[in-house]
């Protein structure tokens, strides 16, 4: 069957379960738009290609299959580098498809041409050049291969128009074999006489601890993770990107550790004896400074990326594997650690002592952050996925909402993208169109890709968005009232510029604002009650709010600041 | 073809070399990979040389010697066996290993020094492949070391162009 480079294209997509990719069309890609028309394909225009690729990680942590997404080339293709190093940096698996210009003008300085691959060699986990049309079901196969398989991340494949345009023999690879990658090998045979050295060191252990990262959730061990926490009877953190790996409401939870981790998580991470990492890389705002992190503790590491293990930390046992695989080995070994009554005890006295709290709710206003985020998970249906930007309200989000299932917190970890969390939250309500997708956004993330309202409202996702208006950036105003002596420095956004309900409202939406407790009930109880188009909450928050607790830049776990109200009593 | 000229030794190779012979697929770009991980993880690269691997057209063998203070070699070796175009990844220390490498160098004669020339090259182990009006080229192949030698003993000359090629590495046998 004779096709062009663009038909064979989109076939490739649906051999591989492509069921939605999200993009915008310009010239190099244009090819490539037509056969769409004529596939089962659903495709989401979006308004800006930034929105595209963070829709496409929004769907990929929604639904655990890969992102897709599909831009022209130059801006088109530069517009979704931001995306492309936010799933990097979280291993998050997207295929992104770029059109190039005509292979004859590469490197011509043609018109919209710009070198992606070049660009996007360091924030992908591999990327292609198409040379012909009759090489593009391989690309396509190996791509969507390595972006799920081994330590999940993105892959780009840029196309060039005349490529999209030639005639190619109809083929697809059957095997792994035929997608021509010999220096890719992520099937692991699982070392056992590491799994072992873990198993010894487990059973000597009195003060264990759980650090659960996002690889966690990448291999969907949550159930292996509840046995085996549940059998050891050992405490448990999650990370910022493996909220929902283990259920919060979960009494051998100690929650997330952490620069903004509760005090208890990182309190026990720095007494333990023992932390098995499992998917978790040690990053500098979970350890603070790292001579001082965990100084007693042995180190069990498990990672499907061999380069994680001792980049930070050394390890005393290495396991790579994926996280299922290993806890399931470690379970069949019946790894048990000593009595952890008294390691409990003394966990149990940290969490009478520094519950998470916050400042009583003023009635007439301004709202406390942490208070909304409250009063949405209580009226939240059961399953109810969240997406957030980065800032403040990130971290009142992962540590005030309580996640009791995998796949429910869609955020940017690693790169901390600001603007994430709108288009994120449309690409989950796409992959899972059967729950309520709420995203807590700050105003100043809420700026930057607003737009994306307007696909949304278009194609009919009817997300909930809660701005936690404070008229700040309210982190960098956080950090400049701590650390540089209230020297507020170019932080101040207004509360009223824009007019968040106007803007809702011009892009389709429900614009709904609340100042009081008792208007914050109301609106969200409205929002509640629309499901057919989305809704923009515009809630007046307390812009002297800060996070706590909290590990400041640099210091050591130790030094965690509790909340003032918290402070004076000891320790 | 020159006999082996002053064998060196190369376990006078300071110890913080290490040697990768790195296996790679022969295509395009694979080699801005290899120098963008390296430039983006603080890796120094100390020498560099790439050929097509034995009688395949398929892959390239790249040699690289890295400084491995400037980050642990298990991190250099990690993340270069995570690019996908990396087929395999040999680690050679310097004392395992027979480094071999490649200088040419243009040496300026005239009267008055064309005896000192000669003998600086003998005595090198280095062989002539040309002769100008006002020039010589040398070539010696040896031991990076022996390479050092002679490029050490022509600096009393001006004017020298010199090329180095880069070290190339194999197993010692036995």
């Amino acid at each position: 069957m004779q096709l062009t480079g663009a038909q064979a294209l989109i076939k490739s997509l649906e051999q591989e379960g492509v069921d939605t990719i999200f993009g915008l069309p310009g010239g190099a890609i244009l090819p490539v738009y037509d056969p769409l028309l004529d596939s089962t394909i659903r495709h989401i225009l979006v308004r800006h290609e930034q929105g595209a690729g963070h829709m496409a990680e929004g769907y990929a942590l929604a639904t655990g299959r890969p992102g897709v997404a599909m831009v022209t080339s130059g801006p088109g293709a530069t517009n979704i580098v931001t995306p492309i190093g936010n799933a990097h940096m979280d291993s998050t698996p997207l295929v992104v498809i770029t059109g190039q210009v005509a292979t004859a003008a590469i490197g011509t300085d043609a018109f919209q041409e710009c070198d992606i691959t070049g660009i996007t060699m360091g924030i992908t986990k591999h990327n292609f050049l198409v040379q012909s049309a009759q090489e593009i079901p391989r690309a396509v196969a190996a791509a969507f291969h390595l972006a799920t398989t081994g330590r999940p991340g993105p892959v780009l494949i840029d196309v060039p128009k005349d490529v999209t345009q030639s005639m190619m023999d109809w083929w697809y690879p059957a095997t792994v074999e035929e997608y021509d990658l010999p220096g890719y090998r992520p099937d692991l045979e699982l070392d056992n006489g590491a799994v072992e050295r873990a198993v010894a060191l487990i059973n000597e252990s009195e003060r264990p601890l759980l650090y659960v990262g996002g690889g966690t959730l990448k291999s969907n061990a949550t159930h292996e993770l509840l046995a085996f926490a549940e059998r050891t009877g050992m405490p448990v953190v999650t990370t910022l990107m493996a909220r929902g790996s283990f259920p919060d409401s979960h009494e051998q939870h100690l929650g997330m550790p952490g620069m903004h981790g509760m005090y208890t998580a990182v309190t026990a991470i720095q007494k333990s004896d023992l932390l098995i990492s499992l998917g978790a890389r040690f990053d500098d705002r979970v350890t603070g400074k790292i001579s001082a992190f965990a100084p007693e503790a042995k180190i069990i590491h498990v990672d499907i990326d061999k380069a994680e293990f001792n980049k930070v930390r050394q390890a005393d046992v290495a396991i790579q594997s994926n996280v299922a695989s290993a806890l399931v080995a470690l379970d069949a070994a019946r790894a048990t650690p000593r009595n952890l009554d008294v390691w409990w005890k003394t966990i149990n006295a940290w969490r009478d002592q520094y519950p998470l709290v916050y400042d009583e709710p003023e009635s007439e206003g301004p709202l406390r952050p942490q208070h909304v985020i409250e009063a949405i998970a209580a009226t939240a249906a059961p399953g109810t996925i969240v997406a957030s930007g980065v800032g403040q309200h990130q971290m009142w989000a992962s540590q005030h909402w309580k996640f009791d299932e995998p796949r429910t917190w869609i955020n940017s970890g690693g790169a901390g993208t600001m603007g994430f969390g709108v288009p994120a939250a449309i690409g989950a309500k796409v992959g899972r169109p059967d729950r309520t997708v709420w995203c807590i956004d700050g105003d100043g993330c809420f700026q930057m890709t607003a737009q994306e309202l307007v696909t949304a409202r278009s194609e009919g996702i009817p997300i909930k968005v809660a701005i936690l208006n404070n008229a700040y950036l309210g982190m960098v105003r956080q950090w400049q009232e701590m650390f540089y002596e209230e020297r507020y420095s170019e932080v101040y956004l207004s509360a009223d510029l824009p007019d968040y309900v106007k803007w809702a409202e011009a892009m389709g939406c429900v614009g709904l604002r609340a100042r009081t407790v008792k208007e914050m009930h109301e609106v969200i109880e409205q929002a509640n009650a629309i499901n057919d188009v989305p809704v923009v909450i515009d809630f007046r928050t307390d812009a002297s709010e800060k996070v706590f607790p909290m590990v400041a830049s640099g210091a050591s776990n130790d030094d965690i600041m509790v909340h003032p109200s918290q402070r004076g009593a000891s320790r | 073809m020159s006999p082996e000229p002053y064998l060196g030794d190369t376990t006078r190779t300071p110890i913080r070399h290490h040697i990768l012979s790195v296996l790679v697929e022969n295509k395009p770009g694979v080699l801005a990979r290899i120098a963008g991980l390296f430039a983006r993880r603080g890796f120094n690269i100390y020498s560099l040389a790439v050929a097509p691997a034995e009688s395949h057209a398929r892959f390239s063998r790249v040699t690289i010697v890295v400084d491995a203070e400037s980050a642990p070699l298990e991190q250099i070796v990690g993340q270069l066996d995570k690019l996908v175009n990396v087929v395999a990844i040999t680690d050679l220390a310097p004392r395992d290993a027979l480094e071999r490498e490649l200088l040419i160098a243009s040496v300026p004669v005239d009267d008055d020094n064309r005896l000192t020339v000669l003998d600086t090259i003998t005595h090198g182990g280095a062989s002539i492949v040309d002769v100008g009006a006002t020039s010589v080229t040398v070539m010696l192949a040896g031991t990076p070391d022996a390479c050092d030698e002679l490029e050490r003993s022509l600096e009393k000359f001006s004017d020298v162009e010199l090329h180095r090629t880069g070290r190339v590495a194999l197993p010692r046998l036995g």
